[in-house]
């Protein structure tokens, strides 16, 4: 089973910062998705129980190579790095045209990708990457196991009421949750030897396509404005004997109708 | 010289500390309080392949540095020195294999270790030959093809979990042999052997989760394929040894160093008293500051120490009494210093920091004591002129 799996470098949870033009700032300490990192260890299981390879796909600056480098620490065979000047500033449809521009190079019976990404949220690159190659969609997906014959997936979709099946021919298009299970920490040797992996840096031209399809010019989206939240009101700490302190936690509750 | 770590070294160091903090930090209180050895914490280890550091890549190991092994000592240490020796030890109780042995006694040994399945220790001292190892009683005599083990060790760490124990004793009585400490022989004794027993495991101040062990060896025949190095060289091996396991208590003890730093840094910013945070009033400030600064003193000395001791400076030994000196010291003036910061709070086990200070005093006793690295220190110093 290929699996190739769609990493994304984001900035370090917790440090996310706008460069002024409403664009999140790449420029430094990047790590890999959490979300991805949740896909990459159903990816690295179905292979070490069913044979295969994962591949990584990322598309960023420079500095996504650390968060490539976990993703072959954790045991991915390599990494392709989409890397040039001007995707910069893409929006969702400029990344599924270089994601899937890469993918035609690339040979798998899956492609998996995280629910979104924890710094654009969007959520929409997935879909609209599985409906532009024409791959079966399946979504939100809490268990994927290969179909009874070798030739389908089976993906658990979580649903309303608990759970739907899905199963579709391959190659298809998994987006995964974390009700998949916990990613893994790289061992050191995974680590030592993540260090000889091939990580294959590619240029738009390398993927056949050009400056002038991807970024802000060929954005279908306009970001319109952007602010950071605003500063949480004063928390109220409660410091108390047990009891005491449950009941003043009710009451405040109770107080705003919560219980 | 400055020590800048490598790429690789920095990604391992921080690779074991993620670990350390996300897995082995939470269990480091009840591994405390029960003084129960932390199997799981073993399993961890192995299966994340920090106990195979200090082996060589042929026989399943990484064939890390020593620098590198002491940087996993170090953050392991810093949220659970009983988890952080459990590292130090897998490379103590390696070692005498791994200068003395034969390629027949690696592949029968190393690979176990290197995976973690088996642990070793590492038997020197006796109840009346502790910082005078070299006046050990614990005998071996020949025995057919063989050899027969008398005699009983103390103070043994793991000695009671182990699989393997580096056993050292004496072969050669006489005054000429130990003129030319050429009197012991190091063996490897084996969980099972007849007449091989851990009869009692010391209740210990510090480091409860890591059995400290008495073993008693009753007439324990032992082949000769155990014997570890040439008869007589058992005085070298262990110095040897000694050389190159000296750094990973160094390690240990500026790991509990930087958690305890970090404990009472986190308490001065939070805790306030007449009005302001307590790390903002100067006597708390200072405490701090010279808390950092030791700490960092200690473990530059402990970097500086590997690498000239991988890079096979004749000074080895001074290097590693040094750096042992120095660290542990450290640590047991940064833990107490850190319970100072943190006051009453600090004393109770609510907060760890009370149970970094007592961990922190093994480090100034074992793998000889404070007193014995001055006094190879003072003689290096002596012999040299500085």
């Amino acid at each position: 089973m290929r699996i190739v799996v769609l990493l994304k470098a984001v900035p370090i949870v917790g440090t996310e910062r706008l460069l002024d033009a409403f664009r999140v700032d790449r420029g430094s300490g990047l790590e890999a998705n959490g979300n991805d990192e949740y896909v990459l260890e159903a990816a690295l299981q179905l292979t070490e129980q069913h044979g295969g390879e994962v591949t990584l796909l990322t598309m960023g600056p420079a500095g996504a190579l650390e968060a490539l480098r976990k993703g072959l620490a954790m045991g991915a065979a390599r990494a392709v790095h989409v890397q040039d000047d001007a995707v910069a500033g893409s929006d969702a449809r400029g990344t599924v045209r270089v994601l899937a521009a890469a993918l035609g190079r690339l040979e798998y019976d899956l492609v998996f990708a995280g629910a979104d990404s924890s710094d654009g949220l969007g959520g929409v690159v997935p879909a609209w990457l599985a409906a532009r190659l024409g791959l079966p969609y399946l979504s939100y997906a809490a268990r994927i196991e290969p179909g009874p014959g070798g030739a389908t997936v089976r993906v658990h979709r979580i649903s309303p009421t608990g759970f739907d099946l899905l199963e579709a021919p391959m190659p298809a298009l998994v987006m995964g949750t974390q009700l998949l299970g916990e990613p893994r920490y790289p061992s050191l040797r995974g680590i030592m030897q993540a260090r000889t992996k091939e990580i294959a840096t590619w240029s738009l031209a390398d993927c056949g396509l050009q400056p002038s399809e991807v970024g802000p010019a060929a954005a279908s989206s306009e970001i319109v404005g952007a602010t950071p939240p605003p500063p949480r009101g004063g928390a109220t700490i409660v410091r108390d004997q047990p009891d005491a302190a449950v009941a003043q936690i009710v009451d405040f509750l109770a107080s705003r109708r919560l219980v | 010289m400055t020590v800048r770590l490598s790429e690789e070294q920095l990604a391992l160091r921080d690779a074991v500390r993620e670990l350390a903090d996300a897995k082995i930090a939470p269990r480091a209180a009840a591994i405390d309080e029960s003084g129960e050895f932390p199997w799981d914490v073993v399993e961890l280890l192995a299966s994340h392949d920090v106990l195979a550091l200090p082996f060589p890549a042929a026989h399943g190991g990484l064939g890390a540095d020593l620098l590198t092994v002491c940087l996993a000592i170090e953050a392991v240490s810093r949220v659970c020195a009983t988890s952080g020796l459990i590292v130090a030890i897998q490379e103590l109780g390696g070692l005498p294999l791994l200068l003395a042995g034969s390629p027949e006694q690696h592949a029968r040994w190393i690979p176990d270790l290197a995976a973690g399945r088996i642990l070793p220790a590492f038997a020197l001292t006796e109840a009346e030959a502790g910082s005078d190892a070299a006046s050990l009683r614990t005998r071996a005599v020949r025995d057919g093809d063989g050899w027969r083990i008398d005699g009983s060790k103390r103070f043994i760490t793991e000695g009671n979990v182990a699989a393997i124990v580096n056993v050292f004793a004496l072969t050669d009585d006489s005054a000429e042999a130990r003129r030319a400490h050429r009197h012991l022989s190091c063996f490897i004794v084996e969980r099972g052997m007849a007449g091989f027993s851990a009869p009692k495991v010391e209740h210990k101040m510090g480091i409860r989760g890591s059995p400290t062990a008495e073993l008693v060896f009753e007439g324990v025949r032992v082949p000769d394929a155990n014997r570890v190095g040439e008869v007589g060289e058992g005085w070298s091996i262990a110095l040897r040894t000694l050389e190159r396991s000296r750094p990973g208590i160094a390690a240990q003890a500026v790991g509990i160093a930087q958690g305890a730093l970090e404990v009472a840094a986190r308490y001065a910013a939070e805790r306030r008293q007449f009005g302001r945070r307590i790390g903002e009033h100067q006597m708390i400030g200072a405490l701090l500051a010279d808390m950092a600064t030791r700490t960092e003193a200690a473990r530059q000395l402990l970097y500086t120490a590997c690498q000239e001791i991988e890079a096979g400076t004749p000074l080895a030994g001074r290097w590693a009494a040094m750096c042992k000196l120095f660290a542990g010291d450290t640590a047991m003036a940064v833990t107490t210093d850190a319970v100072q910061v943190l006051g009453g709070y600090g004393y109770v086990s609510e907060y760890p920091v009370e149970r970094m200070m007592r961990d922190a005093k093994i480090t100034q006793l074992y793998e000889g004591t404070q007193q014995i690295q001055r006094l190879v220190v003072a003689r290096d110093v002596m012999a040299r002129g500085s």
